[in-house]
């Protein structure tokens, strides 16, 4: 690799962040794709693996005693500070990881060269295992008011929006191309989902152009069809997020109200005032959710808190209260509620938009899918969820998440976020998820990797010219493999409830150490309820499986998966409520110098991230579907 | 004293009572000496049964001619009282108002209660202290009150005697006092303070203050005020949670607990802990110590065992510091949520390491509520002399004795408890440490899929221990045979 001049250095040591007198001594290793450093001193060989896309930052910091100081920040937000011997190692280091970890051009991203010894078959399987189309036919489509269209297959409509969308029957091409005319980036109105109990349905797109001043009658028809697409309902809204309080968005909204209510205020004199159905057929509400400039900062602040030296619990809970972060989660799930009522209580279809409609539009969109349909909170249904709302949708992956060397300013935790509230809501419906907490980690994990095609590029267009689907893996089936450990033994089944109306008083909002503060195992529950409870369920696992794939497959039938033979050990699995020694933490700041603070070695002390393996050449064989993830990966074919 | 002089109106009808989660139901509202019941229609069901000692505040509004009562409980419960008829509505409240203040000890509800379920004598003897003591090793946790230094800086040969006994040649020992080195030191114009280093060479001295007294009420006050506030904004509940500092109290009565355990574990050091009266923090932080240190203290029997030790027979004042809970307005005089804190450490506990508690949230719950308003004399009066003066043991039932029929005990157990040998050291940093949600939220949120997620984890236990084919095959066979399975 031309940008590695130290491929090895000894003598590197790795502090814990959180205990000062853990220090481990070990060797440090660059190769294409990972940073690896092996601990010498520790009785079972212990491995920390970096992946370069995950690293976000690198700094070198002042020397000290000990030596030269690397701290590297990982997109999860693992933190690594090392101290290396040599001014020399320190820098060479220091260069290639800038330069690894930003690459210039895709083709160096690491999707492109994993290469986990699959067939091109089972890869183009892979491919294949979500299928959006399958989900609308689950919601009936098409029906009468609602048809999948091409109309957009040479992206003459929307350049960011997949070939295949969703519109009213009633929606003429020359209705969808005039809109496309009036609305930001061509992102017309479309349809999320239909509530298939009501007709009501979700529809999304993204602001009307800045400029237009005219009306544009394509826009109100296609308005028009979607309201009348759910002929139960006299109205619709019309919802619109904006950052609370901003000037921008002041402009916006007057816009948009010029726009709308000048349009039908001008129907309504038309035909009299006292028609009040003119107005009341589109119903406006205004949501408050920030923009990604202070999502950016917000997280800034919060990993700031998670970061600090033995904090006080004022000075934590201070700065959670100040980088505002619970409350922008908040923002988001009460945009999901309202959505989800409107659809379900009010069975009033409803639109909604941001500005370019792909990122907090896609946030509350998908939440209000999950709301509402117990599928999307199945594995399969969160992954045709994602690949919906997210991936088909052009939700700017490679930009917000930075994957390659580019503008800082378009970095955005928006996916973060929304992993988040699901989570939330995993913490206040324990039983409705079939997936657990790792699925939603381990997602998080591969947005940033870049190991699997999915989550590259910008939009369909462009993963399209980017050839990822001739070029790499999906990572559906991979995880789809792995769902012994990534599910949710609580889980009661597809039926046992349909949706969720979660409680939104600022309570029930907790802060998420398994994802901020993921690898400072210390702070976690030292033992785990899940690992037993999966346990548990080893043994019935067969037929478990068969029930929840049939579950599956009933709304959705689909072909055979690439290797879906359980790869879960069925005896000898490590029993996980064996007692594990832990080792006292520093208690009460100033302890007394006489207490040693015993220093044995805590066995349980790995990070999710360090694996014990024999040998280090196995590892360019096996970089593996999880680079960064707990034990049980390996397995794929 | 006789009860009827304090109620003034027994009963009223067509009253309405509402809970905050519940359906509101009108019926018959009857007051007696010990509880306010209310029945939905004569003969049936009683659809309120409550203890009139677990009410904390009595609130009246008058609108019109009839007005609502508010009941906020010790248990931290709110109930609303619709009375048609002001007077009806005045003479219940002033009814409540007196009956929930009786101090007599003996005129308490133990001393009448007799469930025809249980001796007398059950469960008063379980627990006896010599037990304890022959178990114990080479190292000793001792408790004590402050030493009578004084301004005179006075000295006792026969305290540093005993203090020296206790420590061979050579060892050394800690006193982990819970007051500020200063808070110490002024103590000493009180009478009070410390042990002076010369006096006791081999010991040394570390102070780790808690809070107590009145503003550890106030912080428990604050935080149910916080929870109770469904208006609160993000920002605005996260500063009030802050401000309440009740999650500082909990770190810092785990940290110093485990500072303590540190010197006994891992330095082999005999400790003392004292505060000023050793009957409060004193006995937080060694009954806590003993949870982390001794997995006997874990166990459901151990558990009881350690409380009737570390804080009814040594004397923790239960009837002064739980005579109010978080609601009441009344003058605060001795009043101080010491032992909630002490069961909110426990629950951290258990959160941190799931399987090594044998009871589960329950029994925590049980004892809170127990502590403020019971049925049974084990929480009552404020030391043993006290409790002997009024016959406590002979005449109300113990706690013990009802907790432990199988039954009640099957509600309380930990469904993954499996022993563990080891000490059990916790995390205090600030994202360890969550808020109790159990208790403080206890009658805000709805539980329902909390319990149904507990309802699975323990039948996911079950079946694990004893594998039952037929049970996997009914829950497929249902899911299958669900018509509206997948098909909506």
């Amino acid at each position: 690799m031309e940008h590695i001049s130290t491929p090895k250095v000894e003598n590197v040591k790795l502090l814990d962040r959180y205990a000062n007198r853990k220090v481990a001594n070990g060797t440090l290793y660059l190769t294409a794709t990972h940073l690896i450093y092996v601990e010498a001193s520790a009785e079972v060989r212990k491995e920390t693996w970096i992946l370069h896309h995950h690293i976000a930052s690198v700094e070198k910091l002042p020397l000290t005693t000990a030596g030269y100081p690397l701290l590297i920040h990982c997109k999860n937000f693992h933190v690594a500070h090392f101290v290396l011997g040599q001014e020399r190692d320190c820098h060479d280091v220091f260069t290639s990881l800038l330069k690894l970890s930003q690459p210039v051009k895709p083709e160096e991203l690491y999707a492109f060269s994993y290469n986990p010894k699959m067939s091109k078959e089972n890869r183009e399987i892979g491919w294949k295992l979500i299928d959006l189309k399958l989900d609308y036919q689950r919601m009936g489509i098409p029906n009468d008011y609602w048809e999948i269209t091409d109309v957009n297959k040479d992206y003459e409509v929307c350049s960011t929006y997949p070939p295949e969308i969703v519109v009213p029957r009633a929606a003429s091409k020359a209705v969808v191309m005039g809109s496309s005319k009036f609305r930001s980036r061509g992102r017309i109105p479309v349809l999320s989902y239909l509530y298939k109990e009501n007709n009501a349905a979700l529809c999304r797109c993204s602001q009307p152009l800045a400029g237009f001043s005219a009306r544009c009658l394509e826009d109100e028809q296609m308005l028009q069809a979607i309201r009348e697409a759910n002929p139960g309902s006299p109205f619709m809204w019309l919802y619109f997020i904006c950052a609370c309080m901003s000037v921008k968005s002041f402009g916006i909204l007057l816009l948009f109200l010029s726009h709308h209510l000048n349009a039908m205020a001008n129907r309504a004199a038309g035909k009299g005032y006292e028609n009040e159905d003119n107005y009341e057929n589109i119903r406006f509400k205004f949501i408050g959710i920030e923009n990604i400039h202070v999502m950016r900062s917000s997280l800034q602040k919060l990993l700031e808190v998670c970061e600090m030296k033995s904090p006080s619990m004022s000075d934590f809970l201070t700065g959670l209260e100040n980088s505002g972060w619970l409350r922008h989660i908040k923002a988001v799930i009460d945009a999901g509620v309202f959505l989800a009522k409107a659809v379900r209580e009010e069975k009033a279809s409803v639109l909604v938009h941001c500005s370019d409609g792909w990122d907090r539009t896609a946030q509350v969109c998908s939440l209000a899918g999950l709301l509402l349909d117990p599928f999307y909170r199945t594995f399969k249904g969160f992954m045709v969820l994602i690949e919906k709302e997210w991936i088909a949708m052009g939700h700017k992956f490679s930009h917000r998440c930075g994957h390659l060397d580019g503008d800082p300013k378009e970095v955005s935790p928006v996916f973060t976020q929304f992993v988040e509230c699901v989570w939330q809501l995993m913490q206040q419906f324990p039983c409705s998820f079939e997936f657990n907490e790792r699925f939603l980690l381990e997602i998080h994990d591969h947005v940033y990797s870049c190991q699997f095609g999915n989550f590259l590029g910008t939009c369909h267009k462009e993963r399209e010219d980017l050839k990822i689907f001739e070029k790499t893996h999906s990572l559906w089936p991979f995880l789809l493999q792995r769902k012994q450990e990534l599910r949710n033994p609580l889980y009661r089944g597809f039926t046992a409830y349909k949706e969720l109306q979660p409680n939104t008083l600022p309570f029930s909002f907790q802060f998420w150490c398994g994802m901020y503060n993921r690898f400072d195992k210390g702070m976690h529950p030292k033992q785990c309820v899940l690992d037993h409870l999966l346990s548990c369920m080893s043994q019935k696992v067969q037929l478990e499986d068969d029930a929840s794939e049939l579950e599956n497959k009933l709304p959705f039938l689909d072909g055979p998966l690439p290797g879906e033979a359980s790869s879960f050990p069925r005896a000898g699995h490590a029993a996980p409520k064996a007692p594990v020694p832990n080792t006292p933490q520093n208690y009460g700041g100033a302890a007394p110098p006489v207490l040693s603070n015993g220093t044995s070695p805590g066995a349980g002390g790995s990070a999710v991230d360090q694996k014990h393996k024999e040998n280090l050449s196995h590892h360019h064989q096996d970089l593996g579907a999880s680079t960064e993830v707990s034990d049980g990966n390996a397995q794929h074919q | 004293m006789e009860f009827s002089e304090l109620i003034k109106t027994a009963t009223v009808e067509n009253v309405l009572l509402s809970c905050a989660g519940l359906p509101a139901v009108r019926g018959t509202l009857c007051i007696t000496s010990h509880h306010l019941l209310l029945s939905s229609c004569p003969g049936g069901d009683v659809e309120l049964w409550l203890l009139i000692r677990n009410v904390d505040a009595v609130e009246k509004r008058l609108t019109g001619s009839s007005g609502t009562i508010t009941l906020r409980c010790k248990d931290l419960k709110v109930l609303q009282l619709e009375i048609p008829g002001m007077e009806e509505c005045l003479n219940i409240a002033s009814s409540i108002e007196a009956l929930s203040s009786v101090d007599s000890v003996m005129m308490m509800y133990p001393f009448f209660y007799r469930p025809p379920s249980l001796k007398l004598e059950e469960g008063w003897h379980q627990f006896p202290l010599e037990q304890y003591f022959q178990q114990i090793s080479s190292q000793v946790m001792l408790r004590s009150s402050q030493p009578l230094t004084g301004p005179n800086r006075r000295r006792c040969r026969e305290d540093e005697t005993l203090l020296g006994t206790i420590l061979d040649e050579g060892e050394r020992g800690f006193i982990i006092d819970t007051r500020s080195a200063q808070a110490a030191k002024q103590a000493r114009m009180t009478g009070g303070g410390t042990e002076p280093k010369s006096s006791y060479p081999q010991w040394r001295r570390l102070h780790r203050p808690l809070e107590r007294g009145r503003p550890l009420q106030e912080s428990f006050a604050k935080l149910v005020e916080a929870c109770s506030d469904p208006s609160l904004s993000m920002d605005r509940w996260l500063g009030r949670l802050e401000s309440s500092r009740w999650l500082s109290h909990v770190k810092a009565a785990l940290s110093t607990a485990c500072l303590a355990a540190q010197c006994m574990d891992r330095e082999e050091a005999t400790v003392l802990v004292h505060g000023a009266e050793g009957t409060d923090t004193t006995l937080l932080v060694t009954a806590l110590a003993q949870v982390i240190l001794d997995p006997s203290c874990r166990t459901l029997a151990g558990f009881q065992g350690l409380l009737e030790r570390e804080w009814i027979q040594a004397g923790h004042p239960f009837h002064l510091r739980c005579a109010h809970s978080a609601y009441s307005h009344a003058r605060l005089k001795q009043e101080a949520p010491l032992f909630l804190l002490f069961l909110d450490c426990v629950w951290q506990l258990s959160r941190q390491f799931p399987f090594s508690l044998e009871f589960g949230e329950r029994l925590l719950l049980s004892l809170f509520d127990n502590a403020y308003a019971s049925a049974y004399g084990t929480f009552l009066c404020n030391n043993e002399k006290e409790r002997s003066l009024c016959k406590v043991k002979e005449s109300t039932h113990s706690l013990w004795a009802w907790l432990n029929r199988p039954e009640e005990q099957q509600k309380l157990l930990n469904p993954l408890y499996s022993h563990n040998a080891l000490v059990i050291w916790p995390s205090v940093e600030p994202q360890s440490i969550q808020l109790w949600q159990g208790l403080f939220l206890r009658w805000i949120r709805p539980s329902q899929h909390l319990d149904e997620a507990w309802a699975e984890i323990q039948r996911l236990v079950e079946e694990n221990n004893a594998p039952a084919k037929e049970s996997t095959g009914n829950r497929l066979s249902q899911s299958l045979s669900d018509p509206t399975a997948g098909v909506s």
